[in-house]
């Protein structure tokens, strides 16, 4: 049988989610982003969300975000999407709000709006792009970045007398009551993009539940900033992402029950 | 006996040529380009066409989205 033969209209298996723009994205060869991009054009279309779906995404390299899935998106200041969506979120229930966050913004300049919103248990979706480093400026050292690793700022890799310890913040999140779901994904190989889509669909279906705020954590790649070959890159995140941020749901469940939690604090 | 074949069709002016594909492939069908697109990325093409099986990994890992799957069955034998 011709390759032409197969390729035909009703023999179509897998092709690009209608809401993904035709723009070629700015991101580099390799780049997960564009992945959790399309996962996300995928879980929006498959739920029939696009008209009450708004994206908020802050600064780093998906502050184009918007060029490339055909949603509602709004543009906050650095680190601040979840203080943004909880806006949105509070003054249209209706809709079902995500952020889109990297690590420099999330876990370094936007810790104190992400620990709140959490908290606070925001019917929002966050979505966590954590590839250790900040790749939007040239490669620096995040607070994410792995022991040991070389980056812009730290050439003799990262020194704990100097620069502490990486920060698990996805661990951090899965402690807070307001969290119904967190969990740390991957997009590497087929089978982990499967799992990560499955995982974003659980968090926008629980944002339209409102049952809490859902984390999704996804362990990425930058292979422009590590200064590895997109392949490679994957291989060095298996071999030294993983250990240190091992990939699974956290918590899942919805946010605590306001009595119960009253009751436990009373006999405390 | 019943032979599933499949074919990609890769936006050659979308792909980066970051090879993830090529690597997802379980059937090495996919391979990088000596030539380059107008960007010039190597990008992907089908090297061993006849090996494909329509499984759409490469399709699930590409980050520009620019692989198109196409899967049918043949009641050839083999």
């Amino acid at each position: 049988m011709d390759v032409k033969d197969i390729i035909k209209e009703e023999n179509l298996v897998y092709s690009k989610p209608s809401l993904l723009s035709d723009k070629i994205t700015h991101y580099c060869p390799g780049c997960s982003h564009g992945v959790v991009h399309k996962l996300l054009a995928e879980v929006i279309e498959e739920l029939g969300i696009q008209e009450k779906t708004i994206g908020v995404s802050p600064v780093g390299c998906a502050v184009f975000a918007y060029n490339y899935i055909e949603i509602d998106w709004q543009e906050a200041a650095h680190g601040r999407a979840p203080a943004v969506a909880t806006g949105i979120a509070r003054v249209d229930p209706d809709k079902v709000v995500f952020t889109y966050q990297g690590d420099g913004d999330l876990a370094s300049i936007g810790t104190a709006e992400i620990m709140h919103a959490a908290n606070r248990g925001e019917n929002i979706v966050v979505v966590f792009i954590n590839n250790a480093i900040y790749g939007m400026t040239g490669g620096q050292m995040a607070p994410t970045t792995l022991l040991g690793q070389v980056t812009a700022t730290t050439p003799c890799g990262r020194d704990l007398e100097r620069n502490g310890y990486p920060l698990k913040i996805t661990e951090l999140i899965g402690q807070l009551p307001g969290a119904a779901y967190v969990s740390r994904q991957s997009v590497h190989t087929p089978a982990a993009v499967r799992k990560c889509r499955k995982a974003l669909r659980k968090s926008f279906e629980n944002a339209m539940a409102k049952k809490g705020t859902s984390f999704v954590e996804v362990v990425s790649t930058c292979s422009s900033g590590w200064r590895l070959s997109p392949v490679e890159a994957n291989k060095w995140m298996e071999e030294n992402m993983f250990p240190f941020y091992p990939i699974g749901d956290i918590k899942d469940g919805q946010k605590a029950e306001a009595g119960d939690f009253m009751q436990q604090n009373l006999k405390n | 006996m019943a032979k599933v074949r499949g074919a990609v069709v890769v936006d050659i002016e979308a792909c980066k040529g970051c090879g993830l594909c090529v690597v997802a492939c379980p059937h090495q069908v996919l391979a990088q380009n000596k030539q380059v697109n107008s960007r010039g990325y190597h990008y992907s093409f089908m090297e061993h066409a006849e090996n494909c099986i329509g499984c759409s990994n490469c399709a699930v890992v590409c980050p520009d989205t620019c692989i198109t799957v196409y899967r049918v069955k043949s009641e050839k034998t083999v």
